[in-house]
């Protein structure tokens, strides 16, 4: 049987504000335990929220990115379950009007091309705390550091078909978040959380199957695998005739492979009613206007302007502006190099999407951490695009610029020699020596083989040491070749 | 609204409530009774009226986003039944 793939995604966005969503309790990750844990956040009797404006301006202004609809008065309302990392016996979250409603997301598909996600809703939330239980051999250890920390929980429409495109929308929406500044996007700290609804039903049929909900994947690249892995088991048990089961799942990084966590069944009656200690979030044009005129340039906006300004090809400007960090390295690098933004794009494009990415890649760096400077990197391209040294030493430059041997491209160029040989007597002496040395070789050339002169080139460069312009010698090769006939 | 035994027991164990059998019945019957008279509030003509999620017609007033609790960790720990390394202890959860 034919089956289809049915995916939607709900991920947690930490907020990245300094105080809680309601208590003045600091947010910094890495306390000592508790040492951040208010009143309002272990719930000691008496105490009361109240709203942090900058959770509703953070959230206003995700709704603004996504195109959603700002709802003018959100309410927060109380969401019970039992668990002793949530003090309060209740999450303050949103229920039937949350702050975002609707809104989509353009992802860059792996097969190429854009595929628009949409986004049915995103509420405001509180985190709980965290449980640990490798602490202690008979007990739970709880530390409430984390309860109370502001989340936007995002959740998709099941329209996402494979494990791919998951990841891609997953990625965008990283990039978005910490483009708009709301969240340090911190997967390995728990920033941005991601659980994938997956369910598979028969190519065509119109109902939906029964869906897992896969959680603690912590990685784009797990984010893949989990679901591959879940869409794989469901049409296993299926085909066997079994029926899936409604549950949470957890994903083991170790084994690829996902194990059920809890029935879902019983767990969730949460008993949602309006938080009696919350009055709605009112929200007037106003303040939607701020925040819109506080929006920074986004990815899409970027990619397009990246094209237009620096004659990028579409893969070039969607890599580039993947982050912002990266997006701010590439114009530094650009602006470093020179005045004619149009012709030093691509070079700069060049740099950093394959010699840069691939040092990043080895030492395990983000971009952030790039052993050079933007205005390294633009100077070595400023000294190719002006012909003091060619490509291949322009590799060499980078290598010693990576290893910090110098401050400045300048620099290294004129401590180690490496300027491109002007002086055309020498050039002239060096094609005469490659072309008395290698008789077989002009031979084919004067017989019709004229891409043989490569070689030629390549002799030459060698006598060099790099350090002549491979198109002015390949120029007087031919001329001297052609004189020959 | 009539409320079982059945829907009873199920309420107190979402609100982990340690209730009697014993005492099923009487709970049922004055639970019944309460949803009783939050029904007599259908009977009135809500047609022009939107909806609330407060009594209070007003918003939120929100807060500045500035950390200055004042966290007194000890004194908070002091109430708690198990504190081992500046965490709360409880009997070990299984997931």
């Amino acid at each position: 049987m034919n089956w289809e793939t049915v995916i939607g995604l709900e991920v947690h966005i930490q907020l990245a504000t300094a105080s809680k969503i309601f208590s003045n309790a600091p947010t910094a990750y890495g306390a000592e335990p508790n040492a951040q844990a208010s009143a309002v956040d272990i719930a000691l009797p008496g105490v009361l929220p109240v709203i942090n404006r900058e959770v509703i301006a953070m959230a206003t202004r995700f709704g603004l990115a996504i195109e959603a609809d700002i709802t003018r008065a959100s309410v927060f309302a109380r969401k019970h379950y039992f668990y002793p990392d949530l003090p309060k016996g209740y999450q303050i979250s949103q229920y039937d009007l949350p702050i975002v409603a609707g809104g989509h997301l353009d992802i860059d598909t792996p097969a190429g091309g854009a595929r628009r996600i949409g986004i049915t809703r995103a509420h405001l939330e509180e985190d709980a705390g965290k449980s640990l239980h490798e602490a202690f051999d008979r007990e739970t250890g709880i530390d409430l550091n984390r309860a109370g920390t502001p989340l936007i929980e995002c959740v998709s429409e099941p329209e996402i078909k494979t494990a791919a495109e998951a990841a891609a929308y997953a990625r965008k929406l990283h990039s978005l978040v910490t483009y708009l500044g709301i969240c340090d996007g911190n997967m390995a700290e728990g920033s941005f959380r991601i659980d994938a609804n997956v369910s598979v039903r028969p190519a065509g049929s119109a109902e939906f199957g029964t869906r897992t909900e896969t959680k603690n994947v912590n990685s784009f690249r797990f984010l893949e695998k989990a679901i591959d892995y879940e869409i794989e088991r469901q049409i296993d048990v299926l085909e066997a005739g079994g029926h899936i089961i409604q549950e949470t799942r957890l994903f083991d990084p170790d084994s690829g492979e996902t194990r059920a966590m809890r029935s879902k069944e019983e767990a969730h009656d949460y008993r949602y009613f309006p938080d009696p200690d919350l009055l709605p979030v009112v929200i007037d044009e106003a303040f939607i206007e701020t925040q819109r005129s506080h929006l920074p340039e986004l990815p899409d906006a970027k990619a397009e302007r990246f094209g237009r300004e620096y004659g990028l090809n579409d893969a070039d400007a969607i890599a580039l502006t993947q982050s912002r960090a990266l997006a701010d390295y590439f114009e530094a690098t650009v602006a470093a190099a020179g005045d004619d933004t149009a012709a030093l794009g691509k070079p700069a494009a060049n740099w950093i999407n394959s010699e840069l990415a691939g040092v990043l890649n080895r030492e395990a760096l983000t971009i952030e951490q790039a052993p050079l400077s933007a205005a390294q990197l633009g100077g070595l391209i400023a000294r190719i695009a002006d012909d003091t040294i060619s490509g291949k030493i322009a590799k060499q430059v980078f290598d010693a610029l990576v290893a910090g041997e110098g401050e400045s491209a300048d620099a290294i160029i004129e401590a180690q020699g490496l300027k491109q040989i002007t002086d055309t007597g020498a050039i002239e002496a060096l094609v005469d020596e490659a072309i008395t040395n290698n008789p077989d070789q002009v031979a084919q050339y004067l017989d019709g083989k004229t891409k043989i002169v490569g070689f030629l080139v390549g002799q030459v460069m060698k006598a060099s040491q790099g350090k002549a312009n491979p198109k002015d010698v390949n120029q007087r090769l031919v001329a001297k070749l052609d004189a020959m006939k | 609204m009539s409320l079982t035994t059945d829907d009873v027991r199920k309420v107190a164990h979402l609100a982990r409530l340690g209730l009697d059998e014993t005492e099923l019945d009487g709970y049922a019957r004055e639970l019944s009774s309460i949803l009783d008279v939050v029904d007599h509030l259908g009977q009135a003509d809500t047609a022009d009226i939107a909806p609330m999620s407060h009594p209070l017609d007003l918003g939120a007033r929100l807060r500045e986003d500035k950390p200055d609790a004042a966290i007194d960790r000890e004194a908070f720990q002091r109430v708690a039944p198990d504190v081992a390394e500046g965490v709360y202890r409880v009997p070990k959860v299984i997931e």
